[in-house]
């Protein structure tokens, strides 16, 4: 990396000490540009984050408004004009009517809400006991990665369904359907901690015996001060490498749970409970019920997961 | 090597005691079953007859010593919605998946090994470029949705093989098989080739790389110089090389397969454990749950102890450095 080119106008003079900071953004960028893998999947990712955030403004038509909806449009095909009303729809129209562009959106973006909010929360708890295991390191350290090495004996979807399961059984019935997203969150995130706690922990063990913690120990601060604010900003890179590749898998993950049938209801579909909608319409010939909600599923995922790998080996070789 | 052993089995007892511990709050701290086994027209003789009847009106402590020495016997008392013993259930159920895991595996295990073999003894060639690509997109396509296409090319468009279920079955004494009749193998292939892709795909990415690392080895190169046949040196000096991390893999993803069956079970409607777990879990069926969860981590933990016995058997190194 140290012997890459730097293009002269990066190195923009600058008075701050960010300017090392500064330098190795512009390689980060120079690698970015020489990488049309990372541009294509970083484009593709933009896209779509961007249309989920701004869904009610692209949508045509708002699927969850009983009032825009006309039965009389179900199952029209894409862009061919509807035998009964003549209205036409880019991907044309699920069982109900509802306008399969609008719904591929607005489901899109619980998608993307559940796998970003889970992997955050799998983030900041792996983060917690990662720093705490590796700092305090002892009877405690022993405990939590004992406990993650008996969840990493079972795979992480079946851990996520457990605990959906349990989750699902302990809310009352008549909340069942409006908690079943938040669920969802905490089914995947907790499914999916131990990976950050254990790249943390192993940072941790590292930076702990550095000048800079020996010398903030000395100064009286305190255990929590010196995770938090010492460390911890110098172990993030691995954290967000990996968060990245995560944020790919817990899209898949929430996909596949809700194409279960234990994740995301009918009420608030996400792309996976379109797909189990559109699989049943697939001996009838309404294709496109399933087809576009499952491209756009893959791009998703892709674009995220390649995006990822492609950090890995910019920010971390040694991930891989 | 003794202690080595002794320390995984101590380790394995430590998982299912937790595991163990899970199940059994489930039971006693998820959810009312009474709520979900009657309808909402009950009286409190209903509520009071099902509860004495479920043992629910007992001290905790009484129920977890109960459950206790019930799962280690094997019962996991009455399904709340199917009203049968939950044992009951999981015999008939598994034979369904047992034969679809065990066809998933030897077709994981056969093609990857071989694909894995030939793009490495062709890494420049057409053919390898193309099936390590592919291999790309089979590794990143999500399950269902790999069923879901198998579905769409082979039932819909072709009309090939069937879409749904076993097909008809043979009972030998209690074991249900699909083996037996042409329906039977038809419906296995597709749920088959669903379970078992994503496994082929990993072992032959690792045959393929360890083969390569294998034959950049000085003795491959002297075994060359011998003027032994390509043949002899791929297959008896380089794979034979690449079996020790090949088969961890393999064995820790037989555990892997038979939780995978859960997706491939639901997107065929395969009426195997999978299936059975997923209804259980859309109607809080505990003691069907609860009882899957156990069944599945003697599973897993057996695996895994027996992978790494089996680990420090085949390498003696692994032998020295545990003593």
């Amino acid at each position: 990396m140290t012997d890459q080119p730097i293009s002269p106008q990066k190195e923009a003079p600058s008075a701050t000490p960010s300017r090392m900071r500064r330098a190795l953004d512009s390689d980060f960028y120079y690698a970015f540009r020489h990488s049309p893998v990372a541009m294509v999947s970083a484009v593709v990712s933009i896209v779509l984050i961007l249309s989920a955030v701004f869904a009610p403004l692209i949508a045509p038509y708002n699927p969850f408004d009983p009032t825009s909806l006309n039965l009389m449009n179900g199952f029209t095909p894409p862009t061919e004009p509807n035998a009964f009303t003549g209205e036409t729809f880019l991907m044309g129209t699920d069982d109900q009517g509802r306008d399969v562009f609008s719904t591929i959106l607005y489901g899109m973006r619980i998608s993307l809400f559940v796998g970003f909010a889970a992997v955050l929360f799998a983030v900041v708890l792996g983060i917690l006991l990662g720093l705490i295991a590796g700092y305090f390191g002892g009877w405690v350290d022993s405990f939590i990665m004992r406990a993650a090495d008996v969840q990493l004996t079972f795979p992480s979807i079946l851990v996520a369904m457990l605990i959906f399961g349990i989750a699902k059984g302990i809310t009352p019935v008549e909340h069942r359907d409006q908690m079943a997203i938040w669920v969802l969150i905490l089914a995947i995130g907790l499914s999916d901690w131990v990976q950050f706690a254990r790249v943390v922990r192993g940072a941790t063990l590292v930076e702990k015996n550095k000048d800079y913690v020996s010398a903030a120990r000395l100064i009286g601060r305190r255990p929590s001060a010196i995770m938090l604010r010492h460390i911890l900003p110098n172990i993030l890179s691995p954290v967000l490498v990996i968060a990245t590749i995560s944020l790919a898998l817990a899209i898949i993950a929430e996909a596949t749970l809700s194409f279960l049938g234990v994740g995301a209801p009918p009420t608030q579909p996400s792309l996976g409970t379109l797909i189990r909608i559109g699989q049943g319409y697939l001996f009838s010939g309404e294709w496109w019920i399933l087809f576009f909600p499952a491209c756009t599923l893959l791009a998703l995922a892709l674009s995220v997961n390649m995006l990822g790998d492609w950090l890995r080996d910019v920010l971390n070789p040694r991930l891989k | 090597m003794l202690p080595f052993i002794l320390k995984r089995v101590f380790q394995s007892i430590l998982v299912l005691v937790i595991t163990g511990a899970i199940a059994f709050s489930m039971f006693t701290f998820v959810g009312d079953p009474i709520d979900n086994m009657l309808g909402q027209e009950r009286t409190m003789e209903d509520v009071e007859r099902l509860r004495a009847q479920l043992g629910l009106d007992k001290p905790i402590p009484v129920q977890y010593f109960k459950f206790l020495n019930e799962a280690a016997q094997g019962n996991f008392g009455v399904s709340y919605r199917q009203g049968r013993e939950v044992s009951e259930i999981i015999m008939e159920r598994a034979p369904a998946t047992l034969e679809l895991a065990a066809l998933s595996a030897i077709f994981a295990i056969v093609m990857g090994i071989a694909l894995g073999v030939f793009t490495a003894i062709r890494r420049d060639g057409f053919a390898a470029h193309f099936i390590m690509s592919a291999s790309l997109i089979g590794v990143s396509l999500p399950t269902f949705l790999i069923g879901i296409l198998l579905i769409y090319m082979f039932s819909v468009e072709l009309g090939w093989l069937p879409s749904f279920g076993r097909g008809e079955v043979v009972e030998i004494g209690g074991w249900t098989t699909g083996f037996l009749t042409e329906s039977g193998r038809k419906a296995l292939i597709l749920p088959a080739i669903t379970l078992g892709l994503y496994q082929m795909t990993l072992i032959m990415r690792l045959v393929r790389s360890e083969m390569l690392e294998v034959l950049r080895q000085d003795y491959i190169r002297f075994a060359r110089a011998r003027g032994l046949s390509e043949r002899v040196i791929n297959f008896r000096h380089a794979l034979k090389n690449t079996m020790v991390p090949v088969i961890t893999v393999i064995g820790l993803q037989l555990g892997a397969i038979i939780a995978f069956a859960i997706i491939t079970e639901t997107v065929f409607q395969w009426p195997g454990l999978g299936l059975l777990f997923i209804n259980a879990i859309q109607f809080v069926d505990i003691p069907v749950m609860a009882a899957y969860l156990m069944m599945i981590s003697v599973m897993f933990v057996v695996i895994n102890l027996l992978v790494d016995i089996l680990y420090a058997f085949i390498d003696p190194r692994l032998r020295v450095s545990a003593k």
